[in-house]
C-alpha cells in the first residue's frame, strides 16, 4: 500500500510538471498537443547537459549537476515552446497539427541523443549520471522516517515539492494577478482582450514558452529520479504526456485540481500492480483507468453546462485582429 | 471635427465631414444604412485612422491612432456588439487592461464601479459573472467600463437596436444624468422617435456627407426624413405587371422569438403572390433575417404561426418541377428545411452574409453548385456533369469572372461570390424565392442583372420576395412593398403609388394601430 502511494505521488510529480505547464498554455488559448514531446525534450537536455558535465569533470559538484539540467531542460523545452508558439501564433498554423507533430518531433530527437548518448557511454544502461541523479533523489532522512507518514509523503526528492508550490504559485497567478486576469481573458476571448490594450502575441508567445518549460520539467524529474538517470527508449515519457493532457482536461484548467488529479492518476495508473489475479488481458483494462476516468469527467463536465468549467473560449483558434 | 474624409479603396465612407461635439449635450448621429455614420465615429474611437481632415479636442488638435489615444483623451465608444468576456465578473471585465499601479485589488475597483453606478444612476452588480447578464446589463457594463476609464465623450453605436422600450428608457435616463453631469454624448440611431426623445441636436449624414445639423427642438419627423433621405434618385427598374397572381405563400400570425428572448418577429401576417415581387423594406434588424429564415425551416416560430404554401396550379408554367402537395395549402412550420425542399416546396434562399450560410468558400463554383444537387441520382457517385454545366452557364449569363471554375469561391469578389449564389438559387426552378441583400456591394451593373433576372422569375409565375437595404430599388422594383418596424408588420403600401417619405417614416416611427396589434 505504501509502496503503491509513493510510486503514485512519483508518477503523478512527472504528470503534475506536464499538466501545470499546459495549463498555464491553454489558458492563453493555445492547445499545445505537444507535451510528450516537449516532456521528452526537457529529459534528454536534463540528461545530456549532466552527462556531458559528470564525464568532463573528475569530481563533479552535485550544485552544479542540479542547476545545469535543470536549466538545459527548461531552456530545451521552451525552445519546444517556441518553436510551436512560432508555428501557431506567427504563422498561424493548425495547432492540433502542430502539436502532434511536435510530439512525434520530440520523440525522435530526445530517442536520438539518447541512443547516441548510451553509444557514448559503451552500451544501453550504461550511462552515468550518478551524481546528478544523487541529487535530485536527496532527501531529509529524519523526515523520510517518520513512519508511514513520512515514507508516503516526505520520502521524495525536491521536485515532488516544487511541483506542488508551482501548482499553487499557478494557482495564485491566474486568480489573483492583473497579468492572469489578462492572460485568461486572451484565453476566453482575445478580441476583447486587444481592445482593452493587452499585446496577445506577447501574452501567448510568454504563455507557450513558460507553459512548455514548466511541462519539460516532468520529463528531467522521470529520467533523474524514476528511472535514476538513464536512457530508456521505451515510451513511458510518452504515455506520461498524454496522461498530463488528459490531466488539464480532468482538472478543468485548475491548478489545484490538477494537483490532487495527478496523484489519483498516478494510483490509478499503478492500480493494475496490487490487484491479485490479473492476466495481461485484464490488466490492460486497468491501465485504461485514468483515461476512462476523464471520459467521465468531460461528460459530466458538459451535462452540468457551467461556463466556468470548460475550456477556454478561444481554445485551438487563431487570433487575427482584421477578423471579424 | 473638420474636414474628415476616409476612403475605403474607391469607396467614399466619409467625404469632408464637419462635426461639432459640446460639452453637457446630447447629440443623435442620423442617417441611412452605409451613409457613414459608424465610420465616422470609429474614427474619434482611435478604430480607423482619417485619410484627411483634423480632430481638435477644445482647441488642441489631436491624433488618435488606437482606441488607447482615445481613451487617454477621454474618448469612449460603446461598439453594438459588446467586448467583453463571459466567465469574468463585470469588475474583471472592467479592470481588464489597466495598468493600474500596485496589485490587483478587485474590491477597491468595484468599489469604485458602485460609486459610478449611483453617481448616474445605473443597477450593476460588480461580481456578476458576465454570462448570467441580459443584454441591457452587459450594455451597461460597457458603459461603465468606458467611465471606469475617464472618459468625457461617449459614443452610442445604436444603443437601443437591442433593448425593450423598457430598457430603452432606463438607458435614456442615465444618459440625461450623464449629461448632466456634464459629459458629451453622441448617439447613433435610425429610430426618429428616439431622436425626438433624447437628443439635444441632430447632425444628418447622407452617403458619406454632412448634410445639416438642426436643434431637435425645432424639427419633426418628417423634417428629418427629408433631410436623411435627400432627393429621390431616378432609377429604371422594368416593373412588368403580371396579370396572373394567385397567392402562393400565406403568412399568420408568425411570431419568433430571439435567444435573447427578445420577440424578432411579432404576429407577422401577409400573403405572397405569384408573379410579383414583395419588398421587404425595414431598418436593419427589424427582423427581416428571421421572417425569411422562418419560412425556410430554419426558424422556430412560436404556437399559433402559420406558414401555408399553395402550390401552382397546372396551368402555370412554373408547375410540375415539385413533387405535388396538398391543393388547399400545405403547412410548412414544423419541417425542416429538407423537407420543405422534398415535398417540392422550393426557397432559394440567399442569406445576408452570402459565404456564411449561402457557399462553402474553399469549394469552386462546381462543388458550390453540386450542394443543392447531390442528393439527386442513383448511387454513391455525385453527379459532377450536370453540376458543371450549370456552373458553366451561371458564369456566362452572369459574367462571373473567375479564373476557372474549380477556383476556391472565396478567392473571387463579392460581387462574384454574390452572382454566383444568385445563379445557383435561380436555377433550382423554386416556385418562391427569397432573397435578402441580393444586390449588397455589387455595382449597378450587376445589381442591374439580378433586378433582371428576379423580373424574369416573376413573369413565370414566381412569388419574389425581395429584402433591401436601398428605398430607391425598392421603389421601383417591388410590386408590394411590406414595412417591418421593430418585428411588426408597420404597414403594407403598394410600390407603384407610394412615396419614398412614406415609406421611411413607416420604417422608422411604429404606427399606433400596428403597436395595438
Amino acid at each position: 500500500m505504501i509502496q503503491l502511494l509513493q510510486s503514485a505521488i512519483v508518477f503523478g510529480t512527472v504528470i503534475l510538471f506536464g499538466a501545470l505547464g499546459e495549463i498555464l498554455t491553454e489558458k492563453s488559448g493555445s492547445l499545445n498537443l505537444g507535451v510528450p514531446g516537449i516532456m521528452y525534450l526537457g529529459g534528454i537536455a536534463g540528461l545530456a547537459s549532466a552527462f556531458a558535465y559528470e564525464s568532463s569533470t573528475p569530481d563533479p559538484n552535485p550544485l552544479v549537476c542540479l542547476l545545469l539540467s535543470l536549466v538545459c531542460a527548461f531552456l530545451a523545452s521552451m525552445l519546444g515552446g517556441l518553436l510551436f508558439s512560432f508555428l501557431t501564433i506567427t504563422l498561424r498554423a493548425n495547432q492540433n497539427v502542430t502539436g502532434l507533430t511536435l510530439t512525434i518531433f520530440g520523440g525522435g530527437i530526445a530517442n536520438f541523443f539518447g541512443g547516441s548518448l548510451n553509444k557514448l557511454a559503451g552500451g544501453v544502461g550504461q550511462i552515468s549520471v550518478a551524481v546528478t541523479s544523487g541529487a535530485y533523489r536527496t532527501n531529509i532522512p529524519a523526515l523520510a522516517n517518520l513512519g508511514w507518514f513520512g515514507r508516503i509523503f516526505l520520502s521524495h526528492g525536491f521536485m515532488v515539492y516544487l511541483a506542488i508550490i508551482m501548482a499553487i504559485v499557478l494557482h495564485w497567478f491566474l486568480t489573483r494577478t492583473r497579468t492572469g486576469l489578462n492572460l485568461r481573458s486572451i484565453g476566453e476571448s482575445p478580441a476583447t482582450a486587444d481592445a482593452a490594450g493587452i499585446n496577445v502575441t506577447r501574452y501567448k508567445y510568454l504563455a507557450t514558452c513558460i507553459g512548455a518549460g514548466i511541462s519539460g520539467l516532468g520529463g528531467l524529474y522521470y529520467t533523474m529520479d524514476y528511472i535514476k538517470g538513464t536512457w530508456a527508449s521505451e515510451g513511458t515519457i510518452e504515455a506520461l504526456g498524454w496522461l498530463a493532457v488528459a490531466l488539464v482536461i480532468f482538472a478543468v484548467w485548475r491548478p489545484l485540481n490538477a494537483l490532487w488529479g495527478s496523484y489519483l492518476f498516478g494510483v490509478l495508473t499503478w492500480l493494475y500492480l496490487y490487484i491479485p489475479g490479473l492476466n495481461r488481458r485484464s490488466l490492460e483494462l486497468f491501465r485504461m483507468l485514468p483515461y476512462v476516468v476523464t471520459i467521465i469527467v468531460l461528460i459530466v463536465v458538459s451535462l452540468r453546462r457551467k461556463p466556468e468549467n470548460q475550456p477556454p473560449a478561444h481554445l485551438g483558434l487563431p487570433y487575427f485582429r482584421e477578423e471579424r | 471635427m473638420r474636414g474628415i474624409t476616409k476612403t475605403f479603396g474607391p469607396v467614399v465612407a466619409n467625404h469632408n465631414i464637419d462635426l461639432d461635439i459640446r460639452e453637457g449635450e446630447i447629440l443623435s448621429l442620423l442617417g441611412e444604412n452605409g451613409s457613414g455614420k459608424t465610420t465616422l465615429m470609429n474614427m474619434l474611437s482611435g478604430i480607423y485612422f482619417p485619410d484627411g481632415g483634423q480632430i481638435f479636442l477644445g482647441d488642441r488638435e489631436v491624433t488618435i491612432r488606437s482606441p488607447k489615444d482615445a481613451f487617454d483623451l477621454g474618448i469612449g465608444m460603446i461598439h453594438q456588439h459588446f467586448k467583453l468576456v463571459d466567465v469574468l465578473t463585470a469588475t474583471e471585465n472592467i479592470v481588464l487592461g489597466l495598468k493600474e499601479e500596485g496589485k490587483l485589488n478587485l474590491k477597491a475597483a468595484a468599489e469604485k464601479i458602485s460609486a459610478i453606478c449611483q453617481r448616474y444612476g445605473f443597477s450593476v452588480d460588480p461580481n456578476q459573472k458576465v454570462y448570467n447578464m441580459s443584454v441591457s446589463q452587459k450594455q451597461t457594463v460597457e458603459i461603465v467600463k468606458v467611465l471606469y476609464r475617464g472618459a468625457n465623450v461617449l459614443i452610442l453605436d445604436e444603443p437601443t437596436a437591442v433593448l425593450t422600450p423598457q430598457e430603452t428608457n432606463r438607458l435614456f435616463d442615465v444618459l440625461r444624468n450623464m449629461r448632466a453631469d456634464g459629459k458629451s454624448i453622441v448617439i447613433i440611431t435610425h429610430k426618429l422617435h428616439e431622436v425626438m426623445a433624447i437628443s439635444d441636436r441632430v447632425a444628418v449624414l447622407r452617403k458619406g456627407e454632412f448634410i445639416g445639423e438642426v436643434a431637435t427642438k425645432d424639427t419633426d419627423p418628417q423634417k428629418l426624413t427629408d433631410m436623411m433621405v435627400g432627393r429621390a434618385v431616378s432609377l429604371n427598374i422594368d416593373r412588368p405587371l403580371v396579370e396572373h397572381r394567385p397567392i402562393r405563400l400565406e403568412v399568420k400570425n408568425l411570431t419568433v422569438k430571439s435567444p435573447d428572448g427578445v420577440k424578432a418577429l411579432d404576429n407577422v401576417s401577409f400573403t405572397a403572390c405569384g408573379g410579383e415581387i414583395l419588398g421587404i423594406a425595414g431598418i436593419s434588424g427589424s427582423g427581416q433575417k428571421e421572417l425569411l429564415e422562418a419560412i425556410a425551416g430554419l426558424q422556430h416560430p412560436l404556437e399559433g404561426s402559420h406558414v401555408i404554401y399553395y402550390p401552382p396550379t397546372s396551368d402555370e408554367p412554373i408547375a410540375g418541377h415539385h413533387v405535388p402537395v396538398d391543393k388547399k395549402g400545405e403547412e410548412l412550420l414544423g419541417k425542416d428545411p429538407l423537407q420543405i425542399h422534398k415535398i417540392g416546396v422550393s426557397m432559394a434562399f440567399v442569406p445576408e452574409d452570402r459565404l456564411g450560410m449561402g457557399l462553402v468558400g474553399s469549394m469552386g463554383m462546381i462543388d458550390n453548385m453540386m450542394l443543392k444537387s447531390y442528393r439527386e441520382g442513383r448511387g454513391p457517385i455525385a453527379d459532377r456533369k450536370a453540376p458543371k454545366v450549370l456552373a458553366e452557364q451561371v458564369r456566362k449569363e452572369l459574367e462571373v469572372s473567375t479564373p476557372s471554375l474549380t477556383t476556391p469561391v472565396r478567392r473571387l469578389s463579392g460581387g462574384n461570390v454574390q452572382k454566383v449564389l444568385v445563379g445557383r438559387e435561380i436555377a433550382s426552378a423554386p416556385t418562391v424565392l427569397m432573397t435578402a441583400y441580393a444586390v449588397r456591394g455589387l455595382d449597378i451593373n450587376t445589381s442591374y442583372t439580378i433586378y433582371h433576372l428576379l423580373n424574369e422569375q416573376k413573369a413565370k409565375g414566381v412569388a419574389v420576395i425581395f429584402v433591401g437595404e436601398d428605398l430607391d430599388v425598392l421603389l421601383e422594383l417591388c410590386d408590394r412593398i411590406l414595412v417591418l418596424c421593430a418585428g411588426k408588420v408597420n404597414g403594407i403600401v403598394d410600390g407603384r403609388n407610394t412615396t419614398k417619405e412614406e415609406v421611411g417614416l413607416l420604417m422608422t416611427n411604429l404606427r399606433k394601430e400596428a403597436q395595438r396589434v
